[in-house]
């Protein structure tokens, strides 16, 4: 047996999985805007949400190179499945509620993915689409399941743990909860990535001929990335369902989809923390640009994108990680 | 001797800052201000501030602030966020707006739990004024105007078949149930429902038109929403020859929107619709109101019944204010607009004691050339009508 080479790189290689003392930030931050802002936490149930849904479509996009505008499927998906139960009077425990959407959008994920991605580029940027699109029409069909147009709202979900009840007007019990479990699905995502598995995902972004030449499995990776992804953001719309007591076809929408794009995209994408900067960017500057200039909002957040998609191709942490690349090189 | 003075300088404090309270009364208003319902939202928004305006005198001594949040989309998600950070930040004595009807029914359970006056002033679905104790609507149900022209298309168009095309959203089969409901209820038939396509696009309406023309009735029943829809309705139904083929095109005012029907022209003449207004309703508030508005927003610009339900909503609002004497208590409030009327632009109006909903006139118009623009002539006229969903108690309208 050799030894392991002692080269910077090498290093570099063998400790990237590692924690590292900024990782814990994001994490006091979230829990310091809950005492902080009491006021705030509709928006912050929110925000979390929508870092959970970017995160799921990270691990699509910027992992495995899989280009979707559809990923509000599954967000839907994972919406509907609670709602759905909720309304029926089938199923209102939360925790468990989650895992069902979860199963469901995994299923829709799996079902769809052994379809769509036997194409690439363009043609699967469409089909991801029309997967959404006839969701959300069928959605809006299934009027007497779904509410159609208007929704399915005042769902009845029952207390966490039995204890601690959803309050609409301070969702102080929502805010934590989505913490919660985005810390859970976070911790989960990063161990993935870290993988073998997570690696020969980036191999099948960056050159997926040779993966194929190197014998790598890959529609079986893509399906099964894919599917995982669908499973998460089914959690994220299950946690939505659950958090609002309500759910209608926004959630299966193309705004959506495209809205957390745009946030991967502005935070940077296939960096993990990405979701985060990228959420807090946006969604933060929509709202209080929004509550200042109620009409004209949209132009400063337009300008900010365009500043961003001119500047800084890799998002927001691409500048970082720009602005760190020399210091390094000087050190070494 | 000081710890009195203190104590009374306090209780003067107390009681200057407790009058301060009572001299302003803040209104949450939740409206799309942009988006795809931004141009609404603009209606309903000068609708407010014009009464505002023209009614300074009836306000004083209080101040109504509006405080403005923009609501985004339907999706309901961003109504919730800003009636919430409405009620738990800026403190709001009062709720207002509501374009969407999913953004009312996603925000009812918040108005509930904070308490306070909601006025709808657009949001149509039926059975939202059910959802909270709190809802007070002075716009319109999808049922005023359905329900009224079924009755009114076999009393006074004599038709005795119909073909309902809509668009297939909630308000449209609102609309295509409350009509057909009234008419066959007066010996109608109703021969085909054609769905025509979502809420979101503007669709392709010649298959459509084609397959009602095919069953010949005597009318046909068409509701899109308001905004583009109309004139695209108009245009088909003149490219396909229905009129020529004796078939009656009528339908709520949604499409002879004023501020859409002169850019239809002479293709919109002959429509006949049923409403709650039209800017060329002839009664003097409506008068001094469109003038106000052109004088105000520009002589190209009009009003329409978007612009009239936030009109009346402030009026409302206004009435609330002086009962209470700028101390808005939400139970008092609600007891002040249990059957308050109104001289409205629209005619005469009044709240309903036990639904909270309008009670008002609909009125039956036909659009006919005059003067070199189109003018809808009021034909028929139907006097206090309710909401007839929640009359006969009717699927979600029952009370729960």
């Amino acid at each position: 047996m050799t030894e392991p080479v002692d080269h910077p790189a090498a290093r570099a290689l063998a400790e990237r999985h590692r924690l590292r003392i900024w990782e814990a930030i994001p994490w006091l931050l979230a829990l310091g805007f809950f005492f902080a802002f009491p006021k705030h936490l509709g928006f912050g149930t929110e925000l979390l949400v929508t870092v959970l849904f970017a995160i799921s479509l990270d691990l699509v996009l910027g992992y495995a190179g899989i280009v979707t505008l559809g990923q509000a499927a599954f967000f839907g998906a994972g919406a509907y499945t609670v709602g759905i139960l909720a309304k029926q009077g089938i199923w209102h425990e939360p925790i468990t509620g989650l895992l069902l959407a979860a199963l469901v959008a995994a299923a829709v994920g799996f079902g769809s993915g052994l379809v769509l991605l036997r194409t690439q580029g363009l043609t699967l940027l469409m089909l991801t689409l029309c997967t959404m699109a006839l969701l959300e029409e069928a959605a809006n069909l299934a009027h007497d399941y779904t509410g159609g147009f208007d929704g399915l709202d005042s769902l009845p979900i029952a207390p966490l743990f039995g204890r601690f009840e959803f309050n609409p007007l301070y969702p102080t019990t929502q805010y934590l909860y989505v913490l919660a479990v985005l810390f859970v699905c976070f911790v989960f995502v990063r161990m993935l990535v870290y993988s073998p598995f997570g690696q020969s995902l980036r191999g099948i972004r960056e050159n997926m001929l040779r993966m194929h030449a190197v014998g790598a499995p890959v529609r079986g990776r893509l399906v099964l990335c894919y599917t995982l992804s669908a499973a998460i953001a089914g959690v994220a719309g299950g946690i939505w369902a659950q958090a609002n007591a309500y759910v209608n076809l926004g959630t299966l929408g193309l705004d959506r989809a495209a809205t957390v794009l745009i946030i991967l995209v502005l935070g940077g994408h296939g960096r993990l923390y990405g979701a985060f900067i990228g959420a807090v960017a946006y969604i933060s500057l929509s709202h209080f640009l929004a509550r200042i200039y109620p009409t004209a909002w949209q132009l400063g957040l337009g300008l900010l994108l365009v500043v961003i998609a001119l500047f800084a191709r890799n998002g927001i942490l691409g500048i970082a990680a720009a602005l760190r690349r020399p210091a390094h090189r000087a050190a070494s | 001797m000081t710890k009195w003075m203190i104590t009374a300088a306090l209780a003067a404090l107390a009681l200057t800052t407790s009058w301060a309270q009572a001299q302003e009364v803040k209104v949450g208003v939740a409206l799309p201000y942009t988006g795809i319902g931004a141009e609404f939202a603009q209606l309903v928004d000068r609708g407010m501030e014009l009464y505002l305006k023209l009614n300074a005198d009836k306000v004083k001594p209080y101040k109504i602030s509006l405080i403005k949040r923009d609501v985004k989309d339907p999706g309901g998600a961003n109504a919730k966020i800003a009636v919430q950070e409405l009620l738990t930040q800026d403190n709001v004595d009062v709720l207002a707006g509501w374009i969407y009807s999913p953004n009312a029914i996603a925000s009812a359970p918040i108005v509930t739990a904070g308490k306070k006056l909601a006025v709808i002033m657009n949001a149509g679905t039926a059975h939202i004024t059910t959802m909270s104790p709190y809802y007070v609507r002075t716009s319109f149900s999808m049922w005023h105007a359905g329900y009224a022209m079924g009755e009114a298309s076999a009393k006074l168009l004599n038709a005795k078949t119909a073909v309902v095309g809509y668009t297939d959203f909630p308000p449209g089969k609102d609309s295509l149930a409350a009509f057909k409901r009234s008419f066959e209820a007066v010996g109608g038939k109703v021969v085909d429902e054609i769905p025509m396509g979502g809420a979101g696009a503007v669709p392709d309406f010649t298959p459509f038109f084609q397959r009602a023309k095919d069953k010949k009735p005597d009318v046909f029943f068409v509701f899109v929403p308001a905004g583009d829809h109309a004139a695209a309705v108009v245009k088909t139904y003149a490219a396909l020859g229905m009129r020529e083929a004796g078939i009656k095109l009528i339908g709520p005012g949604d499409i002879t929107q004023d501020t859409k029907l002169q850019a239809m022209g002479a293709a919109a003449v002959g429509l006949i619709t049923m409403h709650h207004y039209h800017a060329d309703l002839d009664n003097p508030e409506n008068k001094r109101f469109v003038e106000a508005w052109k004088k105000e927003y520009g002589a190209a610009t009009t009003p329409d019944f978007m612009a009239v339900g936030g009109y009346d909503g402030m009026a409302a609002i206004v009435h609330v204010v002086q009962t209470l004497k700028g101390k808005v208590d939400s139970e008092k409030a609600l007891e002040a607009l249990k059957g308050w009327k109104f001289a409205s632009p629209r005619g005469p109006i009044m709240i309903d004691p036990v639904t909270r909903d309008i009670v008002m006139n609909e009125y039956l118009s036909e659009a006919v050339m005059k003067d070199g623009r189109v003018f809808q002539k009021v034909i028929g006229k139907i006097d206090g009508v309710k909401d007839a969903c929640k009359e006969q108690k009717i699927g979600p309208c029952a009370p729960k």
